[in-house]
C-alpha cells in the first residue's frame, strides 16, 4: 500500500485550490511571463501560466506554499496546459516536457520548504499531483457543426502529447497523476492509455481521475451520464475518481452523492467557488464552500476535497478546518459473487 | 393489470408500488454500506450494467458489412450518413449494444471504422448504447477503440496466433478499458466440439485473469454457434455442444459471459426468415437457460418464444437439441415444414429514415440508391420549390448524378447500379418535361409578342449515338448512352440500323458535339469506315467515337482513323466513354488527347503495316494439300434421325434457362469474371449477385407471363466435300419443293503451320465426294440450325416508356442469353437424339460451355467461316425466315437481334478454329466459287485479308 493509500484510510485529504486565480493576483505583464529567456519570443505569451514555472518559478512555489500553509495535503502542478497540443497556441510545443519537469519541481520545492518550516506536521505527508489537463482539442466532438464526423485531433496525437507530459511529471517528481477537468471522456481515456503504456511492466504512480459535469443535465460535455463516465474510466484502476470545475458545490452535491454510491475507489471533489457572476468572477465565500463540503464529508461521500476555479488559500483553509475530524468515506466492499 | 390482493389484506397496493419500494429500499441501504457487485459494466453515453436479472443482452448485428448487404452497400458507396440509419434502427428495435464491423476487402477497414464510429458518436440516440468493435483485424479494432469514449466490447481476440499475441492484444484492449469477446479458437483452429470449447475457454480464462489482469466479468466467450440442419450428420450436435459448453463454463466461472453469433445457426435455411427467426428464438430459449448472456442478433427480428406455433417449435427443438434426429429425421421434417411456410415471410420493415431529409437529399438518395418509389412526388416537390423546372435538373438532379458518376468512376458503383440511377433520373426528368416545354412555349409566345428573338441558352453537350446500318445490336450502345446521360450529356439515340446519311443529317440538325457509332458484327466495321469517309467529305468537325464488340483499337487505327481528320477514338467500354467525352469537350484537353491518339494510332498502324510481312503464308494450292487428314476408311458417318428440317415453336423457356451461360451476361454489364465465381468476387460480387438476382426475377416474369417465344429450326442433309466446297442436297424455298444442290463455300487457313499441323477448312470435316464408300454406306451429312427469341419489342417499348433503361437492357441481355441457350440446347438434342451421333453423352452445363462435346456448330460470320453471306444459303436450306421469322439485314445481321444460326458438323475430329489471314489467290478462288466479283469478295472478307 502506498503512503497516500495509508493516509486516505485515516483521513479526508485536502487538495489545493485554483492556481490561475492566485497568479492573477500578481498582476503579471507580458515581460514577466517572458522573463530573460523568452524576451524575443515571436508570439505573446502572457496568459501562458504554465510557462511561469520556468520563467517565474518563485511565484509558483510561493502559491503552492500558500496552499500548503492553508492545509492542503495534495498540491497540483502548474501543468494544466503543458502539452504539445495546448502549447501550440504559443508555439511553445517544444517546451512542453520542460514545463512539466519544472512545474513538478516547483511543487516538490514548496513541499520541501513547508516540511522544513513545519517539522511538527511530519505525520501528515504532502503529495505532488501531476495535473493532466483536458487539452484545447477534443476527441469525441467535431469543431465543425456541418461535419459531425470530423475530429481536430487524433487519439494517437493525444496519446503522444500526454505521454510526453507524463514523462515530464514523473521526471520532475510527481507522486500522483491527476487526470482532471475531463469534459471529453475520450481525451481522458487517451491519457489513461498513455499512462498504462508508459508504466507497462513498471510500478505505476497512483492515478486520480476527475471529471466535469458541465450543466444541470448531469452529463459531461461529451454527453455521458456520470455513471457512464465512471464506467468508461474505471479501467484506469484509479486511486480516486471525482468531479471538479464547472459547478459550485451546491450544484455538484447530487452528483457527488451518486458517484459515492458507484465508485469502487476513493472519491474526490473540488468544486468551483460557486457559479461565476456576470463579470465572470466567483463570489462564494470560503465558509460557504466549506459548509457544503462538510455536509458531504459527514454523509460519507468523499475522501479528497478541495477547490477549483475561484477558490483561494482561504477557501482551502476553511475546507480543511471543517473536514479535519470527519471520518472519511470507506471504500466499498467489492464482492466476488453475483448474488 | 398488476393489481393483486395481498395476503395481509391491504388492498389497492400494486406490484408496481412494491417494486418501487424495493428499489427505494435498496438505494437507502446502499448509502449505509456500499457494496459493488462484479457485474459487467459497459457504457455509451449511458451505462449498461449486465446484472443477473438482465437475462439476455441483444447485440445489434446489422451495422456489419459482412452480415448486412444493405449496410455494406451504404458503406462501400461512402454513404456513411445513410448508414447511420441502420444503426439507429437497431437501437430503436431494442439493441443494447451495437456491433460494428467493417471487414470488407474493398474497404480500408481502419478508415471506414474511424469514419463511421466518429459519426456514430455524434448521434446521441445511437451513441447512448455501448459499441462492440468487431473485426478479425486487430488494427481495425484499435481504430474503433480510439474513437469511442464509452466502455466498449472488443469482438474478438483469440489464441489463433498463439499466446503471446493474445496477451499483447488483451493488454491493449485493457488499456482502452474494453471488455473482450474471446473466440473459442486456438492454434489448432476453431473449437467445434464440446471438449475443445471448454478447454480453450479455460486456458484463455487463466491467461486473461492471471497474466493480463482482466476481471472475470469483463471476459465474454464466443463459443462458436455453427450451422445445424445442414444435412451432414456431424453438424447435428453443434447446437447441443454450444448449450452444454455454456453450462459447463458458467458453472466453473460464473462471472464470465457467454455470447455467440446466433444467425449462423440457421444458415441452411437462408431465404426463409420465418423458420430462421423461429430457430433463433428456440435456440436462445435453451441457451439462455444454460447461461448464455448475450448474442449477436438482428434486434428487430426475434420471435417471442411463447408465440411460436407449437408444431414448428417442436420441430425446431428437435433439430436444435438433436432429438429424434437419427438419419437426419428431425432435419428432414423441419426442411419439409420450411417449404410450406416459405411464402409467409414477414414484411421487411423498410428503412425510411432518409425520407425525412431535405428534398435535395432525398433526390440524391433516390438517385444513388436507384429508388424510384418516391421520385415523382419528390420531383414535384422540388419543382414547386425551385424557381424553374430546369433548375431542378441542373441543381439537385445533376448533383446527384455527378455523385453517381464520381462513385462509378472511382469503382465504388458498378454498371447495373448506374443504370438504375439513370432510371430514376429519367423518371424525374419525365415529370419535369411538360413544365419545361410549357415554359419554353410561354417564352416563345412572349418573344413573339415582344418582337424579340428567342434565344435558348446553351444546354448540355450533345452526343449522338447510333448502331450503324445493317446492324441490329444495341445493348452496348444503350449502356454507353445511359452512362453518358448520367454524366450530364444530352443523348440523342438514333437506335439501330441507322444509315450514314441519317446519322450525319441528325448530327447537323441537332448540332451535336460528338458522334458515337456502335456495331457488333464484322460488316459494321466497313459501315463505320464509310461514316468516317462521309464525315470528311461533308467537312464535319465532331469527334467520332467507335465502340462495340467487333471494334478494336487496331481496326480503328488502321482503317477508320485515317479516313477522318477531326478525331476518331476507339472506346473500349462504357466507363471509358465518360472520360473520353469529357476530354473531347474540353478545349484544354482536346488537342492533347487527339495528338496523343494520333501518335498512338500512327504507331499501331505502322506496327500493323510492318507486321504483315512477318508471317509466312502458303499458296492456296499448298494449303489445300495440307488439309485435315481424316481416315475415311475407318470412319462411318452417322445418319441423322431425319433429313430435311424440323421446327420448334414456343420451345419451353424453363428448359432453356438451365442452358444459360451467364458469363457473357455479366460481360454485357461490364463485369468480367467467371460464373459463378463472380457472385462471390471480392470486388464486384455483391453487385453481381444483385444483378443475377434481378435477372432471375425478370426471367421468372418473362417465363410466367410468356413475354418471349423461343423459335428454332434444325435440319440435316446429305453432304459431300470437294475442295473447300461442301455440296448439300436440300430443298430450297426458292425451288418450290424441288431438291437442289447447295454449294457451301468455306475458307482455309493459309498461314504456314508447324510440320504435321493441317491448314484447316470446315470442308475437311465432311467426307469427300471422291471417296469411294464401302457397300451399305449411308454417306455423310451436314446439319444447320437457327434459333430466335421473339416478342421483345412491346416490352422494350414499355420499359422505354417507363424510362427504365435498367430493365430494358436487362431484357435485351436475357433475350441474347436465351437465344444462345436455345442454340446450346438444340445442339445437345441434336447430338444425342436428332442426329444421334453421341447418344451416350453426359455433360454438365459447364462442360457444354467449355465445348467439351463432340462435333461443332460454327456460325457464318465468325472465325471458322467468316463470310456472312453464307447465311443466305443456311437461311434457304432451313427456310428460316418463313419457319421462324428471322430476317437478314443488308449487312447480314439477323433480326430479331437475339438470334443465332450455324452449321452442324458431327465428325469427331471437327474442331473450332479461326481461318486467320488469307491471301489474294484464295480470295480469287473463293470469288469464283461464289460467283462474286473479287471486289465484293474482298469486301466481305476484309477482316481476313489485312
Amino acid at each position: 500500500m502506498s503512503i497516500i493509500q495509508v493516509e486516505l484510510k485515516k483521513r479526508i485529504l485536502v487538495i489545493d485550490g485554483a492556481m490561475g486565480t492566485m497568479i492573477q493576483r500578481h498582476k503579471l505583464e507580458e515581460a514577466d511571463y517572458r522573463g530573460e529567456r523568452f524576451k524575443d519570443w515571436h508570439l505573446d505569451v502572457k496568459g501562458n501560466n504554465d510557462l511561469l514555472s520556468i520563467t517565474k518559478p518563485e511565484i509558483i512555489v510561493g502559491i503552492h506554499l500558500l496552499y500548503l500553509e492553508a492545509g492542503a495535503d495534495i498540491i497540483e502542478t502548474n501543468t494544466f496546459s503543458s502539452t504539445v497540443i495546448a502549447q501550440a497556441d504559443y508555439d511553445m510545443q517544444s517546451l512542453a516536457y520542460e514545463m512539466n519537469v519544472a512545474s513538478a519541481q516547483c511543487a516538490r520545492k514548496a513541499i520541501e520548504r513547508f516540511n522544513e518550516k513545519h517539522p511538527e506536521d511530519a505525520s501528515r505527508p504532502k503529495f505532488v499531483a501531476g495535473a493532466i489537463g483536458p487539452l484545447n482539442k477534443t476527441l469525441s466532438l467535431s469543431p465543425d457543426v456541418n461535419n459531425p464526423g470530423f475530429r481536430a485531433v487524433t487519439f494517437d496525437e493525444v496519446v503522444a502529447a500526454y505521454t510526453e507530459q507524463i514523462k515530464g511529471l514523473v521526471d520532475g517528481g510527481a507522486d500522483i497523476l491527476l487526470v482532471e477537468t475531463i469534459f471529453d471522456t475520450l481525451n481522458a481515456k487517451a491519457a489513461i492509455y498513455a499512462i498504462k503504456q508508459f508504466f507497462r511492466g513498471k510500478k505505476e504512480l497512483p492515478i486520480m481521475i476527475s471529471g466535469t459535469i458541465t450543466d444541470a443535465s448531469g452529463r459531461t460535455l461529451s454527453g455521458q451520464t456520470l455513471e457512464a463516465f465512471y464506467i468508461s474510466v474505471m479501467h484506469a484502476n484509479p486511486l480516486s475518481v471525482g468531479l471538479n470545475c464547472a459547478l459550485g458545490a451546491q450544484e455538484m452535491r447530487g452528483h457527488i452523492e451518486e458517484l459515492s454510491g458507484i465508485a469502487a475507489c476513493y472519491t474526490s471533489s473540488y468544486p468551483n467557488a460557486g457559479l461565476p457572476n456576470a463579470m465572470g468572477e466567483y463570489d462564494e465565500q470560503p465558509h460557504q464552500t466549506a459548509h457544503f463540503i462538510e455536509e458531504w464529508a459527514k454523509n460519507g461521500w468523499v475522501n479528497i476535497v478541495g477547490g477549483c476555479c475561484g477558490t483561494t488559500p482561504d477557501h482551502i483553509k476553511h475546507i480543511a478546518d471543517h473536514v479535519r475530524t470527519i471520518i472519511p468515506r470507506k471504500l466499498p466492499v467489492l464482492e466476488e459473487e453475483l448474488v | 393489470m398488476f393489481t393483486k390482493k395481498l395476503p395481509c389484506g391491504k388492498e389497492n397496493i400494486t406490484i408496481v408500488n412494491l417494486v418501487f419500494n424495493l428499489v427505494f429500499l435498496v438505494v437507502k441501504e446502499k448509502n449505509m454500506s456500499t457494496t459493488i457487485k462484479p457485474y459487467l459494466r459497459l457504457s455509451g453515453l449511458e451505462p449498461l450494467i449486465v446484472r443477473p436479472e438482465t437475462n439476455f443482452v441483444n447485440v445489434g448485428e446489422r451495422t456489419n458489412v459482412t452480415g448486412s448487404k444493405k449496410f455494406a452497400r451504404l458503406i462501400l458507396n461512402n454513404q456513411y450518413e445513410e448508414a447511420l440509419s441502420v444503426a439507429r434502427q437497431q437501437v430503436e428495435n431494442g439493441a443494447q449494444i451495437i456491433d460494428v464491423n467493417m471487414d470488407d476487402a474493398l474497404l480500408d477497414g481502419v478508415q471506414a471504422m474511424t469514419t463511421y464510429i466518429n459519426l456514430l458518436q455524434s448521434e446521441p440516440d445511437i451513441a447512448k448504447i455501448p459499441v462492440m468493435v468487431d473485426s478479425s483485424k486487430f488494427e481495425i479494432i484499435e481504430a474503433g477503440l480510439k474513437c469511442i469514449q464509452g466502455r466498449c466490447v472488443v469482438n474478438s481476440i483469440s489464441m489463433k496466433e498463439g499466446e503471446e499475441k493474445f496477451i499483447d492484444h488483451a493488454f491493449i484492449c485493457k488499456s482502452f478499458g474494453a471488455a473482450v469477446v474471446v473466440m473459442a479458437f486456438d492454434e489448432l483452429g476453431q473449437a467445434d466440439t464440446l471438449k475443445r470449447k471448454v478447454d480453450i475457454a479455460e486456458r484463455a480464462y487463466k491467461i486473461l485473469t492471471e497474466k493480463v489482469g482482466y476481471n472475470p466479468q469483463d471476459i465474454i466467450f464466443d463459443l462458436n454457434i455453427f450451422a445445424i440442419a445442414t444435412g451432414l450428420e456431424e453438424h447435428n450436435n453443434y447446437g447441443v455442444d454450444f448449450i452444454e459448453a455454456t453450462r459447463i463454463i458458467k458453472k466453473k466461472y460464473p462471472l464470465v459471459k457467454i455470447s455467440g453469433g446466433v444467425s449462423n445457426l440457421s444458415f441452411s435455411f437462408r431465404g426463409n426468415e420465418h423458420v430462421r427467426e423461429t430457430m433463433h428464438s428456440v435456440f436462445l430459449y435453451h441457451a439462455i437457460k444454460a447461461g448464455m448472456d448475450m448474442g449477436i442478433v438482428n434486434a428487430g427480428q426475434l420471435v417471442v418464444y411463447d408465440e411460436i406455433d407449437p408444431s414448428l417449435k417442436e420441430l425446431c427443438e428437435d433439430v436444435i437439441l438433436n432429438r429424434n434426429n437419427d438419419n437426419n429425421e428431425a432435419t428432414e421434417k423441419l426442411i419439409a415444414f420450411a417449404e410450406t411456410v416459405k411464402a409467409k415471410g414477414k414484411v421487411q420493415v423498410k428503412d425510411e429514415k432518409w425520407r425525412e431529409a431535405s428534398v435535395e437529399e432525398r433526390l440524391k438518395h433516390a438517385l444513388v440508391n436507384g429508388i424510384t418509389e418516391y421520385i415523382d412526388a419528390d420531383t414535384e416537390e422540388a419543382r414547386v420549390k425551385y424557381p424553374k423546372p430546369l433548375d431542378v435538373i441542373e441543381g439537385p438532379l445533376m448533383d446527384g448524378m455527378n455523385f453517381v458518376g464520381d462513385l462509378f468512376g472511382a469503382g465504388k458503383m458498378f454498371l447495373p447500379q448506374v443504370v438504375k440511377s439513370a432510371r430514376v433520373m429519367k423518371k424525374s426528368v419525365a415529370v419535369l418535361t411538360p413544365f419545361i416545354e410549357a415554359e419554353k412555349e410561354e417564352r416563345r409566345l412572349a418573344h413573339i409578342a415582344a418582337g424579340t428573338v428567342n434565344e435558348e441558352g446553351a444546354g448540355a453537350a450533345k452526343i449522338l449515338l447510333a448502331t450503324v446500318k445493317g446492324d441490329v445490336h444495341d445493348i452496348g450502345k444503350n449502356i454507353v448512352g445511359v452512362v453518358l446521360g448520367c454524366n450530364g450529356y444530352d443523348i440523342i439515340d438514333l437506335g439501330v440500323m441507322v444509315p450514314t446519311d441519317k446519322i450525319l443529317d441528325s448530327a447537323v440538325k441537332h448540332n451535336v458535339d460528338i458522334i458515337g457509332l456502335s456495331g457488333l458484327i464484322t460488316p459494321s466495321l466497313d459501315e463505320m469506315v464509310h461514316v468516317a469517309k462521309e464525315m470528311k467529305r461533308r467537312g464535319m468537325k465532331q469527334p467520332l467515337l467507335i465502340g462495340g464488340a467487333t471494334t478494336s483499337r487496331m481496326h480503328t487505327a488502321v482503317r477508320i482513323a485515317p479516313e477522318y481528320g477531326n478525331g476518331v477514338i476507339h472506346v473500349l467500354d462504357a466507363s471509358r466513354s465518360v472520360t473520353v467525352a469529357g476530354n473531347l469537350l474540353s478545349n484544354d484537353s482536346k488537342p492533347a488527347l487527339l495528338k496523343q491518339l494520333n501518335e498512338e494510332y500512327a504507331k499501331l498502324k505502322h506496327g500493323f503495316d510492318n507486321k504483315k510481312s512477318n508471317k509466312n503464308y502458303l499458296s492456296y494450292q499448298k494449303a489445300l494439300e495440307n488439309k485435315v487428314n481424316i481416315d475415311w476408311t475407318t470412319y462411318q458417318p452417322v445418319k441423322p434421325q431425319f433429313t430435311g428440317t424440323k421446327v420448334f415453336d414456343n420451345f419451353d423457356l424453363n428448359e432453356l434457362r438451365h442452358f444459360i451461360d451467364w458469363k457473357p451476361f455479366f460481360i454485357a454489364w461490364e463485369m468480367h469474371g467467371n460464373f459463378p465465381a463472380i457472385l462471390s468476387d471480392e470486388t464486384v460480387g455483391k453487385e453481381a449477385t444483385k444483378l443475377y438476382n434481378d435477372a432471375n426475377e425478370l426471367l421468372d416474369i418473362i417465363i410466367a407471363e410468356k413475354w418471349l417465344h423461343a423459335k428454332g429450326t434444325i435440319g440435316f442433309w446429305e453432304a459431300g466435300s470437294e475442295g473447300d466446297t461442301v455440296k448439300v442436297k436440300g430443298v430450297g424455298n426458292k425451288t418450290e419443293g424441288e431438291e437442289k444442290t447447295f454449294n457451301l463455300e468455306f475458307l482455309r487457313q493459309q498461314i504456314e503451320k508447324a510440320p504435321g499441323q493441317p491448314n484447316i477448312s470446315l470442308a475437311d470435316f465432311i467426307r469427300p465426294i471422291s471417296f469411294t464408300p464401302p457397300l451399305g454406306d449411308r454417306g455423310d451429312y451436314i446439319g444447320a440450325f437457327a434459333v430466335t427469341i421473339d416478342g421483345i419489342e412491346p416490352h422494350i417499348k414499355a420499359f422505354e416508356g417507363n424510362h427504365d433503361d435498367y430493365n430494358k437492357i436487362m431484357l435485351q441481355a436475357l433475350a441474347d442469353r436465351l437465344a444462345e441457350a436455345f442454340a446450346e440446347c438444340l445442339h445437345l438434342k441434336t447430338r444425342k437424339e436428332y442426329w444421334g451421333y453421341a447418344t451416350d453423352e453426359h455433360l454438365t452445363n459447364d462442360e457444354l460451355i467449355h465445348e467439351k462435346y463432340l462435333g461443332i456448330r460454327p456460325a457464318p460470320g465468325y472465325p471458322a467461316c467468316p463470310d456472312h453471306t453464307e447465311k443466305y444459303k443456311l437461311f434457304e436450306l432451313l427456310n428460316v425466315t418463313e419457319a421462324i421469322g428471322i430476317s437478314l439485314t443488308e449487312s447480314l445481321a439477323m433480326y430479331p437481334a437475339s438470334s443465332v444460326c450455324g452449321w452442324y458438323f458431327a465428325n469427331p475430329q471437327s474442331q473450332y478454329y479461326g481461318v486467320g489471314k488469307i491471301q489474294p489467290d484464295q480470295v480469287e478462288d473463293y470469288a469464283n466459287r461464289k460467283g462474286m466479283s473479287i471486289e465484293e469478295a474482298e469486301k466481305w472478307l476484309r477482316q481476313n485479308m489485312e
